[in-house]
């Protein structure tokens, strides 16, 4: 594989690999907010 | 239908069918996989079904239970683009669809969309509860495996079964609240389950030579406009006291009552307009789609604006 062809190939997945970090990022914001409400709800 | 090769685009442009070509995908390729319109109505009744229960729940679990309903809608609108793609390449109304197009891989998109089905379920199930996940479950099952794989291609009843799958959002968000399914909740399933027919078939006279060349057996394509536009009459005909229900049911008030029977009657009314136009005029379906729209919107609205009077003290 030449250079030039990998960097296509690198350029290529940038939106599949954007995606999926959004979604790791969101999903770790997701548990983390859901932690502390259900901690607020026994807490409170 | 379906191949494993490479195969041509409506515009002619060769499209990867399989394998690990690399395609350019952007992010709002896959927001698109998603069907953002339809998750629109699944989030709105959805959050209809959520303030409609009795009781109460904590506001980010409320928030978190509606994201679980919109992300499941969302990804099972993915697996459905990941199996459709062969007819939605075909249909003019569907082919710039991110598979379709080739925008995204197959396998890309049936990866997105099994991974968020599953964590949608899985997240409703230890964030809210267990009803409202085997709800979101049955759902998302449902609308794979009964309508996309099961009925859509056999069947000229397959919107009428399959739009169980559109109908459950309220219900998962009533289960989100109280932990289980009540008579109140199954009316607001059956308003959206009965309403689909009508809404569809509208589309399907107006589109009818899409749903033909893509093979896809609507019941215009099978049954002939005429037996459509009487068909379609008889479901508007039982949204009339199906959607003033509600209000016999103790779950709104008469003025709810009285602006569902009048929306109801006006959604006959276009249907009549539809069974008298021409077979070749298709002005009154166009208009009865969009009414349809408005229609579905109008009635949770009105629920949703009679509860908050209602808690409000007014009446």
């Amino acid at each position: 594989m030449g250079k030039n062809d990998k960097s296509e190939m690198h350029r290529s997945r940038r939106g599949k690999n954007i995606a999926l970090g959004l979604a790791l990022v969101g999903f770790c914001v997701l548990f983390y907010v859901i932690t502390i409400a259900k901690m607020g709800t026994v807490g409170g | 239908m379906r191949d494993n090769a490479t195969t041509l685009s409506a515009t002619g442009a060769a499209i990867p069918d399989s394998g690990s070509i690399a395609v350019e995908s952007a992010a709002s390729d896959y927001i698109a996989l998603l069907k953002p319109r339809v998750m629109a109505l699944v989030v709105f009744t959805g959050i209809a079904g959520l303030l409609l229960a009795p009781g109460s729940i904590h506001p980010v679990i409320g928030l978190v239970a509606v994201l679980c309903i919109s992300v499941g809608a969302g990804a099972s609108g993915a697996i459905n683009m990941w199996f459709d793609r062969d007819i939605d390449r075909i249909m003019t109304r569907t082919q710039n669809r991110p598979v379709a197009a080739g925008r995204i891989l197959p396998g890309d998109a049936l990866a997105f969309g099994v991974i968020l089905s599953a964590a949608s379920v899985v997240v409703m199930g230890l964030a809210v509860n267990l009803a409202a996940a085997a709800l979101l479950a049955l759902t998302i099952g449902f609308y794979i495996f009964v309508y996309t794989m099961w009925l859509k291609r056999r069947t000229p009843q397959n919107i009428v079964i399959g739009g169980a799958a559109g109908a459950f959002p309220p219900m998962i968000g009533w289960a989100a609240v109280t932990g289980d399914v009540s008579l109140s909740s199954i009316v607001l399933f059956a308003i959206i389950f009965f309403w689909t027919p009508p809404h569809f078939w509208a589309l399907a006279l107006f589109r009818n030579s899409d749903y033909t060349a893509a093979g896809v057996p609507m019941l215009p394509v099978v049954a002939g406009s005429r037996e459509t536009r009487r068909q379609m009459f008889v479901y508007t005909l039982i949204m009339l006291p199906l959607s003033v229900a509600p209000a016999f049911l103790g779950m709104a008030s008469l003025a709810y009552g009285l602006v569902a029977a009048g929306m109801s009657l006006w959604f006959i009314r276009h249907c009549v307009l539809v069974m008298r136009a021409d077979e070749d005029d298709f002005g009154p379906a166009r208009r009865m789609f969009a009414y349809s729209i408005f229609y579905l919107f109008g009635l949770f609205a009105a629920l949703l604006a009679d509860a908050a009077v209602r808690a409000a003290g007014f009446w």
